[in-house]
């Protein structure tokens, strides 16, 4: 039993954040947010290059890592730390059936159909739409969605737009045994992507704590801020076990039922992105609730992906009725 | 990143459940929870067991009778452990996992041959005299003195919260023995033998009504000074060696039990009927079931990364407070959904309604001890954000 990173897992983590941390600065992030969420290609094109979309590609596909969501996890840990926009989760999941989405070249959203309202993310952008309904999974060429737009998004990196119906049509690439694996898989790299905003926020608001000082002190030496803080640092560190863990048990390394612990890893790490991103708000004060600030974005990023593949109340609910069906 | 168990982790556990399958029926009837003499014979019976069978101070050296187990085994043990519904520590707790590891590390060669093969045996309890009336969070600042005369110390002052003080053969003591010095430079180790003349063990009834802790009153109690572990006034740093033998699997039993306390809420749940329908049909209900799930399924794989890197590194460093701060935390809203659930059957803790639902009151009182014991969770955050996050102290 070994929880820790291999060499080789803890090298590709490095690398990707030495990455991230050239590509996607804070005023890249604003230059982006102002040009209305717009993706830029050219840094889609460069994720796809780093691999990002090929990790779990079998090698036999010939641009696959034939790696597992063991690595994938700690990947797109990463990518939520640096808040990189993009349906990175969709598109690393429709990349073994679509060659071009694995090199950056497709950009690939996701709908699950089973809502009444229909929304999607960054609808000008897509080459192609993941459906996922309970009975089939079907890859869609996006064309023309329409809908309405959303004028204000919550997040301003995440535009959205309400469409009426899933698209119809397009190739089926299975049926619901697919559909649960990718909802399962997606749980867990969502997760990931959550933990990385839950650690980055812990991170930020301990940084600000010790700089910032009112009535002559840093006001991280007030207990009222420094136990917020150190709630932040436990909430991520049980995200961190139980993403990590919903990994392993999903590549057949641990005796864990894998759909229980792909929700687990999404209630506790959307909770912990959620409740983190907050207090990082608070700890920062009024400054916190300025757009100048990146605090702010990953409230709103943690907001947009508590939404996907089942919200924390939902993924909590079919938890319930794991545990409920038994004997 | 790999949980599964591996050849030799698994033949562990084999070995060990087939001894436990055979081990626990033959022990004797649980005695009544306030029969100590009776609780001390089996607590000390079960040890002896343990040592004739090689499993006794599993986590101890090899070279001092121990098994030498590995974190990831003594998990494996806490683990079968529990399955078989073998006896908890109990009252071997201090002289197993605090005063023995503490001799190991720091006694002399003396003090190890008097006292390690006993505990391991089962023929000594110890009990643990740090907290006092007014050294709590603030351990430091304890004041029973030790003034020295000639070969002995003469020991006066109050201890409280000693668990199983009354039934226990001897005490790990800390006393203070120079009042002039910042605080943690004043204090040492003491092996105090509780039949000693001039120490009064009264027990402490607790919320529970349970009888387990106790208060010490030491007057003039004379204790040798070759009784003393480490120099004079070196007791702060000998108190904290311990720390260097977490593992990881301090919380493995409780987390373990409260799995299954979720399990029977969930079953009581589908049980309890309120106006025609079960708790289990409310959406409510399973929401909060289905999140307090889920946080203990984290918690159970922090507990795997807590002793994985314990056995990488030797160290769980602050994954200890981590984990105490944010299980016990949840113990509480687990206590809490399960006084909602129950509702009017929670005015009992013997059984009502023929469902199992007293040991859910049980385990709220639980909860309640132990965001206290071991470091309330007000410290627990103190640590965590001074010696992980390294946010200044308050003055």
């Amino acid at each position: 039993m070994d929880f820790e990173l291999t060499p080789d897992q803890a090298s590709l983590q490095e690398a990707i954040r030495a990455f991230c941390d050239g590509r996607f600065l804070p005023d890249v992030v604003r230059a982006i947010e102002d040009a209305g969420g717009r993706l830029d290609r050219g840094r889609w094109r460069e994720l796809g290059e780093t691999g990002v979309f090929a990790l779990r590609v079998p090698e036999d596909q010939g641009v696959g890592l034939g790696l597992g969501a063991s690595e994938a996890v700690l990947v797109f840990e990463e990518l939520g730390r640096a808040l990189v926009p993009g349906p990175l989760v969709a598109t690393e999941l429709a990349a073994r059936f679509a060659p071009a989405a694995v090199t950056g070249e497709r950009i690939v959203g996701l709908v699950d159909a089973h809502d009444s309202l229909v929304v999607v993310e960054y609808p000008d952008d897509l080459d192609a739409l993941l459906v996922i309904d309970g009975d089939a999974v079907r890859l869609v060429d996006a064309g023309a969605l329409a809908g309405v737009d959303a004028t204000r998004p919550l997040d301003a990196l995440t535009p959205v737009r309400w469409v009426s119906d899933a698209p119809a049509g397009g190739e089926t690439l299975g049926g619901p045994a697919l559909a649960g694996d990718l909802r399962r898989t997606g749980r867990a790299l969502t997760g990931a992507l959550q933990l990385g905003i839950a650690a980055r926020t812990v991170e930020l608001a301990n940084a600000y704590a010790k700089e910032r000082e009112q009535f002559g002190r840093p006001i991280g030496s007030f207990q009222a801020v420094k136990h917020l803080i150190a709630d932040m640092l436990v909430r991520s560190e049980v995200a961190r076990a139980a993403v990590y863990a919903a990994a392993c048990a999903i590549d057949g390394r641990s005796d864990d039922d894998p759909e229980r612990a792909a929700a687990v890893a999404k209630v506790v790490a959307g909770e912990a992105a959620l409740e983190n991103s907050k207090a990082c708000i608070q700890v920062h004060g009024g400054i916190g609730y300025t757009w100048e600030l990146d605090v702010q974005r990953y409230w709103k990023r943690a907001s947009v992906l508590d939404t996907h593949f089942g919200n924390r109340d939902e993924c909590a609910q079919s938890i319930a009725v794991m545990v409920g069906t038994r004997g | 990143m790999d949980l599964r168990y591996t050849e030799e982790e698994q033949a562990f556990r084999a070995e060990l459940r087939a001894w436990l399958v055979e081990a626990v029926p033959s022990l004797p009837a649980e005695p009544d929870p306030d029969d100590w003499d009776a609780r001390r014979a089996y607590d000390t019976g079960w040890q002896r067991m343990l040592y004739d069978a090689g499993y006794a101070g599993i986590n101890w050296p090899k070279e001092y009778g121990g098994r030498g187990a590995t974190p990831t085994e003594h998990l494996i043990y806490i683990e079968e452990s529990e399955r078989a519904r073998a006896p908890y520590i109990a009252s071997n707790f201090v002289g197993q996992l605090h005063a023995g590891p503490t001799l190991i590390a720091e006694g002399s060669p003396e003090q190890k041959a008097e006292h390690l093969p006993a505990i391991l045996r089962g023929d000594e309890i110890w009990c643990q005299g740090f907290s006092e009336p007014n050294a709590g969070s603030d351990l430091a600042s304890l004041r029973t003195r030790a003034m020295r005369d000639g070969d002995e110390y003469v020991v006066s002052g109050q201890k409280i919260w000693t668990s199983y003080g009354h039934i226990a053969d001897y005490c790990e003591m800390l006393v203070r023995t120079d009042f002039d010095v910042k605080k943690q430079a004043g204090i040492t180790w003491l092996i105090v033998p509780m039949e000693t003349p001039g120490i009064d063990t009264r027990p402490l009834r607790t919320m529970e009504g349970s009888t387990e802790f106790c208060e010490v009153f030491l007057d003039d109690v004379r204790i040798p000074v070759s009784n003393r572990v480490g120099e004079e006034n070196d007791g702060w740093r000998v108190a904290n060696v311990t720390l260097s033998f977490e593992r990881g699997t301090a919380f493995v039993a409780d987390v373990m039990e409260t799995q299954e306390l979720v399990r029977d809420l969930v079953d009581l749940a589908r049980h309890v009927t309120s106006n025609g329908a079960t708790k289990w049909d409310d959406a409510g209900v399973r929401r909060d079931l289905g999140r307090i799930t889920a946080e203990l399924d984290a918690l159970w794989a922090l507990t795997k990364r807590n002793i994985s890197q314990a056995q990488r590194t030797g160290v769980v460093g602050v994954g200890g407070s981590v984990f105490k701060l944010a299980f016990t935390e949840l113990r509480h809203r687990l206590g809490e959904t399960a006084m909602l659930l129950l509702d009017r059957a929670g005015l009992s803790l013997d059984d009502f309604g023929n469902l199992p639902t007293g040991r859910h009151v049980q385990a709220l009182y639980w909860a309640l001890r132990m965001s206290i014991a071991a470091g309330t969770s007000q410290v627990q955050r103190n640590i965590v954000a001074e010696r992980v996050l390294g946010l200044p102290r308050e003055r």
